[in-house]
């Protein structure tokens, strides 16, 4: 197993992710993508971890999994918030602090 | 090692073909279920690399709980259980030109600086990081980063609760 399959599989799903960010205007769907970008991350930290023979790595790894849960779980409460004032997910339409 | 290489060919081909339907499907239902199939991709990844606790953990709290938390807001923002047209912005070739760059960049980056990593830029398996290694960690050196996660937790749990209450 070569390191750099891991690191190119880890590029091509964070690239999608950041695909869906910026191209999706549903807000749960955002929050999807950015599940995927984190994702990408710890393969990369594990990848990492096993190559270099020490499991850093996979606490790094343990510690990004508790961000991106505690993100998610604030992220949809904003969601849900954006929802109950305007009746839609449209982030396009969230746009009060445009010039 | 071949049965390793075929196993990460096929996790790998999943993965991607998943998360590209992800970015592009018009049902959010569908959306969330292909995130569960990348996850779950990630998670044979994990054991392929022989970190079998991260594997465990990944498929309790994403597939369990935060798959489960984003369906529970699909159905609670009332997006349409089935096609629905009206979910990509009119950035989006911008959008893909951006994500093809970065993918050009950190991919030719990649290539040419970890093709020969250590030698032969193969991953050795030789030290199999068991848990009790990983444990030893975290109740050691990272010790108080953990406690930091866990406070972390607790001020998002109460965030969470004040943003979305209704009063």
């Amino acid at each position: 197993m070569y390191l750099v399959e891991y690191l190119l599989l880890a590029a091509a799903l964070f690239s999608i992710g950041v695909y869906g960010v910026l191209a999706r205007k549903n807000g749960v769907l955002v929050l999807m993508s950015i599940e995927l970008m984190l994702n990408a991350v710890n393969i990369n930290l594990i990848a990492f971890g096993a190559f270099r023979g020490n499991a850093i790595g996979q606490v790094f790894a343990l510690f990004v999994i508790a961000v991106a849960a505690a993100e998610v779980g604030v992220g949809m409460a904003i969601v849900l918030l954006i929802f109950r004032n305007r009746a839609s997910v449209n982030l396009d339409e969230v746009d009060l602090m445009r010039g | 090692m071949i049965a390793q290489q075929i196993a990460f060919g096929i996790l790998a081909a999943t993965m991607v073909l998943a998360s590209l339907r992800l970015v592009t499907t018009k049902n959010v239902v569908h959306a969330g279920l292909l995130l569960a199939v990348v996850l779950g991709g990630a998670a044979g990844i994990f054991v392929l690399l022989a970190a079998e606790y991260v594997a465990v953990v990944q498929i309790l709290v994403y597939i369990g709980a935060v798959v489960v938390i984003l369906l529970f807001g699909t159905m609670l923002t009332r997006a349409r259980i089935g096609e629905d047209t009206d979910l990509d912005n009119d950035q989006r070739w911008l959008a893909a030109i951006v994500a093809l760059f970065m993918l050009g960049v950190t991919g030719t980056v990649l290539w040419q600086g970890f093709r020969h990593a250590g030698g032969d830029g193969k991953v050795h398996l030789n030290g199999v990081q068991r848990a009790a290694q990983v444990s030893d960690l975290i109740f050691g050196p990272y010790g108080i980063p953990f406690e930091v996660a866990s406070v972390l937790l607790l001020a998002a749990l109460v965030g969470a609760v004040a943003i979305a209450r209704r009063d």
